[in-house]
């Protein structure tokens, strides 16, 4: 077993949100008075809550992070993965001492070098050579250290003819490039690495993750990585840390982890069930069940691109007699592009009062990745009647291929992804 | 398990609450080449796309001279202790600049860098140690300008005043340091303290340019001893240390055992309070700024 280089211990940190107004000073003196003559516990930090964003606060105290602790071993790559607001950033800017905790600490062997962001500290005035003894520094490596390295950073940045030239005349490629290119020739036990590979195009993100591959599995050096980018995250690391809500959800290999974040967004919104009293509809029928997975699977697997998609309808049809029934739904996907119309008016179905269940399936290869949702759910009668509607009963994301290594990482292109046949004619 | 950890000796421990005097010296050292990059980026970023470059460093003293010799000198009469009035002035304006200069810039530090400094750890006092040193080579170079204008007045004496150097030069050294230490504490203190309430930041735009007057940069301290001020002009820390600058350089003004140490003491009790106050700060501010 190897040792631990960063033991993280009930490691947690507050934040105040809303405005930091005249409030604050009364208070402040208030906490003061407490805590430092009195020696008394914090008041402010004991009615904190967990970070749920989405739901409106009574303190305006929050945990971003709460009892964190885990450990990590010296060569170990670790994939921080977890929601927006999942406390990944605060947990890198605690370990970067950018902030320090409210409560907990973390001991550290080695040097630590951070990159939340590429190019702290560039001056726009000052050549790119000034720039990386500059910024180099600023990541704390030393003068000398810099100029021994200072042709191979030239070299993997790829601006060697710029070089002289100030950084504000260069494109934002040529300076993220030159960023990069500093902060891989740092020489820490520890690197830190935050989503900075959304920038830059496709040749020089792999360019980056080939040169965090070298640090981690090459040098033996520990590399802590987050991203939102799953097939990144799973090329890179070894290990990874599933964060919600500020707790630590998973902690071990990369594959379990990713697989417990997939799973995050999508489950609770993937199925629908109702009590008959409180189910939307109306007089003649009602929206009790609705469950949305991929095909022959279970609905604790994430859909992913390329997938068939299997959707379940339950009504309660609440009016005697044989009704001759359709249903049909409107796809959005994120962007509000309407996607497509599915439908079975073209054959009613004869249905009786009681429970009428309908199964459809999307086709394979037909969507890419991104949420989707249905918007409107019409029980349609006897050709051409509306019985019944409902508006976004629910909605399911399909997450992107992890197996595609380094594909196009841009913003979706297109409303449908489907799949082509290609042949060669000549 | 827990054996293993109790052997390790680690490198570095993070956690919320630490001394109240906690300054890592060491970590500190480490970064000096940091420390005076920082000032290499001031003073070229300063000149870059001007035509006269470092002379701009000359500008401001030479026309604040020629006002301050207009207004005080020709129409309000006040004395300048039977020294050429242009040297007069360049003195106090000199030293007085160097000392505000050090403080308004470091008392903006962590307003002007949260942006840095919510990015990457450095040790956060290189910052304004670096703002104190890149205003030292632009004192440096007003100081030359000072030296010129004392060659002219040397070969071209006006009657009725003179002036000559003498062995306070010595403290010199001392003088730029006690400068140098009470603008970084003054700065540090209101640095830290606008980072949550902003209002200090108002005060001390204009209220540094009032400062001005309470010392002897525009009189001398027997004119304003004559006129019964003399004790509330003392009150100034700067005060002691203009007046030993006029006397090392021009041979004119105060410099006592008594002047000095007032001044050290003040300097070294503001100095601890800021340090004290800016470490206090700088662990969590990027949460409130």
């Amino acid at each position: 077993m190897s040792k631990p280089i960063i033991q993280v211990e009930n490691l947690s940190k507050a934040y105040q949100i809303g405005q930091i107004g005249t409030g604050t000073i009364s208070r402040d003196i208030e906490r003061f008075w407490l805590t430092k003559i009195r020696g008394k516990e914090d008041p402010f930090l004991k009615i904190g809550q967990i970070n749920d964003r989405s739901v409106k606060a009574d303190s305006d105290i929050v945990w971003s992070l709460k009892d964190v602790n885990f450990n990590i071993n010296q060569g170990d790559a670790i994939g921080v993965i977890g929601k927006n607001g999942a406390g990944k950033s605060t947990l890198l800017k605690l370990l970067s001492r950018v902030t320090s905790p409210t409560t907990g600490e973390i001991k550290v062997k080695g040097r630590i070098a951070s990159l939340l962001e590429v190019g702290t500290g560039f001056h726009p005035e000052l050549s790119g050579r000034e720039n990386i003894y500059l910024n180099g520094a600023i990541l704390g490596m030393r003068k000398n250290e810099i100029s021994r390295k200072l042709d191979e950073i030239i070299d993997f940045s790829g601006v060697e003819r710029y070089i002289d030239t100030p950084v504000k005349r260069y494109s934002s490629g040529m300076y993220v490039r030159l960023a990069f290119a500093v902060a891989a020739h740092l020489e820490s036990e520890i690197l830190i690495v935050d989503e900075v590979l959304a920038v830059g195009d496709a040749e020089f993100q792999k360019k980056c993750l080939g040169k965090m591959g070298d640090i981690s599995k090459g040098q033996g050096r520990t590399v802590i990585f987050v991203s939102h980018n799953m097939a990144a995250v799973q090329s890179l690391c070894n290990n990874g840390l599933v964060l919600n809500n500020g707790i630590v959800q998973y902690e071990g290999p990369i594959a379990g982890a990713v697989n417990k974040y997939l799973n995050q967004f999508t489950q609770d919104l993937r199925t629908v069930q109702y009590k008959p009293e409180n189910a939307p509809g109306n007089d003649f029928a009602k929206f009790i069940y609705g469950k949305i997975v991929s095909q022959n699977k279970s609905i604790d697997d994430v859909i992913t691109e390329g997938d068939a998609i299997e959707i379940e309808f339950e009504f309660l049809i609440l009016e005697d007699g044989i009704h001759q029934l359709g249903i049909t739904f409107h796809l959005y996907d994120e962007l509000g592009v309407f996607v497509f119309v599915g439908s079975s008016c073209d054959e009613f179905r004869e249905v009786k009062r009681g429970i009428y269940k309908e199964r459809v399936v999307i086709p394979a290869n037909l969507m890419p990745e991104g949420t989707f949702t249905i918007t409107k759910l019409l029980l349609v009668k006897n050709r051409g009647s509306l019985v019944c509607a409902i508006n976004s009963p629910f909605s399911f994301e399909i997450m992107p291929k992890t197996d595609e290594n380094f594909g196009w990482k841009g913003a979706k292109e297109g409303a449908v992804k489907p799949k082509l046949d290609w042949q060669i004619i000549k | 398990m827990k054996k293993i950890n109790q052997s390790q000796d680690w490198d570095l421990i993070i956690k919320g609450h630490t001394a109240l005097f906690d300054i890592n010296f060491k970590d500190l050292w480490n970064y000096r080449d940091l420390l005076f990059l920082f000032v290499k980026r001031d003073f070229v970023s300063f000149y870059k796309q001007t035509i006269l470059g470092p002379f701009w460093f000359f500008i401001q003293p030479i026309f604040t001279t020629v006002v301050f010799t207009f207004v005080f000198g020709k129409l309000a009469g006040i004395s300048a202790d039977g020294l050429p009035h242009q040297l007069f002035y360049l003195v106090g304006i000199t030293s007085w600049y160097y000392f505000s200069d050090c403080l308004t810039k470091t008392s903006t530090v962590f307003k002007d860098n949260a942006n840095i400094f919510g990015k990457v750890y450095f040790p956060r006092l290189i910052m304004p140690l670096s703002i104190v040193v890149s205003n030292l080579v632009r004192f440096a170079v007003q100081l030359l300008l000072l030296i010129i204008m004392m060659l002219y007045y040397y070969f071209y004496p006006i009657a009725g005043a003179s002036f000559r150097v003498t062995s306070g030069l010595f403290l010199f050294p001392l003088l730029i340091f006690l400068m140098a230490m009470l603008g970084l504490g003054l700065g540090l203190i209101i640095t830290a303290v606008t980072t949550k309430y902003r209002d200090l930041t108002f005060l001390v735009s204009f209220g540094v340019q009032l400062l001005m007057y309470t010392t002897t940069v525009i009189y001398p301290l027997s004119y304003a001893r004559e006129k019964g001020y003399g004790h509330w002009v003392e009150l100034n820390p700067m005060t002691g240390i203009i007046e030993a600058f006029r006397f090392a350089f021009l041979g004119k003004g105060e410099l006592t055992l008594y002047s000095i140490s007032y001044s050290v003491m003040v300097t070294i009790i503001i100095l601890f309070f800021g340090i004290i106050i800016f470490n206090k700060t700088e662990k969590n501010f990027v949460d409130t700024i």
